[in-house]
């Protein structure tokens, strides 16, 4: 079982310490290429999620089956044969949700994160256990890609939540917030140089929150001799 | 065979055939997926497809089976396709009243624009959509329906109507709207539904002729 600390510290390891997309920078690949608007950031987060839940639960479960030596291939096939498996369920029964998602799920293979976290956590710890951790490190990926996403989208074209009726269908295009009416549009935000320059602001920011922490927690030690 | 060979050897088999015993059951695993999903996947491409041909095609237009009807095209400098391409032959009360042609822009700003192009057997545009597309977003996908109604504006055109120098984006000289700053992509767009149309003018006779399919000749 997994007590309520554990279950505590896994989602501030997953969703703060060590946080994929500012902390480890795993997965940017994917994390650069989605995050244009808040619509598709959110739904390839939350698609990543269900992934890295589905195959570390697998890897767990069959983590006293797998030859060291061989684990990384095995685990490999296991996350391919996963992907392929949730692809073509959400094809044949989801479809309107596919053709909004399906693009991303081929994209999920190439995110070495879920790689990642099978090998460095799955694969030594309890199937409970395993869950929660992909589970928590997904949302840390989804939060990041979401952050990302608005700052794009905002910039690039004044707008929030564009797309949503592609995800909740046409009457949801209420929704779309014209932050910036009559803006021109910033052509940058939206490109692949948007990604990294946004990024490295987030990144940035993250490393100036934690210095200013680490900072007031020395100060707050009173100072021996 | 001292005892440490043969020790590797074992441990090598071992772990081969834990190997092979994982790709069996993801093997399995994918085989039974793919065989419970195909054919709900297949059928829900088709009304895909069938959908997008009522984009382009008005459906008072036709009274046959439009997917039953598709005809392959081998590649066409008109049609811009490198590949085989898709022909819908549409028939009302038998007869051949339109077609719908899969074209390629191969000039886009940034790489092949995949079109739809819907024709009348009079040679009308009854409308076209953009199926694939890789241009800038927010620049020059308002080609897409989805962003826009720009590609509404080539329903009802024909190569007479305008006359072929005006199959142009305006600032060209043309009757094409387009939006200023990205004129690369609806020029493009333009050329080839335009291009569309000369391969339906070239090709009419022979699509008009081509036997209704299960109806013998």
């Amino acid at each position: 079982m997994i007590t309520a600390t554990e279950f505590r510290s896994l989602f501030h390891n997953g969703l703060v310490k060590q946080n994929t997309g500012l902390v480890q920078l795993l997965g940017l690949c994917p994390l650069l290429a989605i995050s244009n608007n808040v619509i598709n950031a959110l739904s390839l987060g939350l698609a990543t999620v269900l992934v890295m839940a589905a195959s570390s639960g697998a890897v767990s479960g069959v983590r006293h089956f797998v030859p060291n030596e061989i684990r990384i291939p095995v685990f490999v096939l296991i996350i391919a044969a996963l992907v392929t498996v949730i692809d073509l369920a959400m094809n044949a029964f989801v479809h309107p949700l596919y053709l909004v998602l399906g693009i991303f799920i081929p994209l999920i293979t190439t995110n070495c994160i879920v790689l990642a976290r099978a090998d460095a956590f799955a694969a030594k710890n309890h199937p409970l256990h395993s869950v929660v951790d992909a589970i928590a490190m997904g949302l840390g990926l989804t939060l990041v890609l979401v952050v990302l996403g608005a700052i794009r989208e905002l910039a690039g074209q004044g707008t929030l939540l564009s797309g949503i009726d592609l995800v909740f269908g046409e009457d949801a295009k209420q929704f779309v917030l014209h932050l910036l009416p009559g803006y021109q549009g910033f052509l940058l935000a939206i490109l692949p140089p948007g990604a990294f320059i946004a990024l490295g602001l987030l990144i940035a920011a993250n490393n100036w929150n934690k210095a200013r922490a680490e900072q007031r927690a020395r100060a707050a030690v009173p100072v021996a001799a | 065979m001292t005892p440490q060979i043969r020790a590797a050897l074992r441990n090598a088999l071992r772990t081969g055939l834990i190997l092979f015993v994982f790709s069996l059951i993801g093997t399995a695993m994918l085989a039974f997926t793919h065989d419970r999903t195909e054919p709900t996947i297949a059928r829900s491409q088709q009304a895909e497809k069938l959908a997008l041909i009522n984009q382009v095609l008005p459906a008072a237009l036709y009274d046959n089976d439009l997917l039953a009807s598709q005809q392959s095209a081998p590649p066409d400098a008109l049609l811009g396709t490198r590949k085989p391409s898709t022909i819908w032959i549409a028939r009302r009360g038998g007869a051949v009243s339109g077609v719908v042609l899969e074209a390629v822009a191969p000039d886009g700003y940034s790489g092949d624009i995949a079109l739809l192009v819907g024709i009348d057997i009079d040679g009308n545009v009854t409308g076209v959509r953009v199926t694939a597309h890789r241009e800038t977003p927010g620049l020059g996908d308002y080609i897409d329906r989805a962003k826009s109604a720009w590609i509404d504006q080539f329903a009802g055109k024909s190569l007479t109507a305008p006359p072929p120098r005006h199959w142009k984006v305006a600032k060209d000289g043309g009757v094409f709207d387009a939006r200023a700053g990205a004129t690369i992509t609806p020029r493009a767009v333009v050329k080839a539904v335009k291009s569309a149309l000369d391969y339906f003018a070239r090709h009419r006779a022979a699509l008009v002729a081509t036997p209704e399919p299960g109806v013998q000749p």
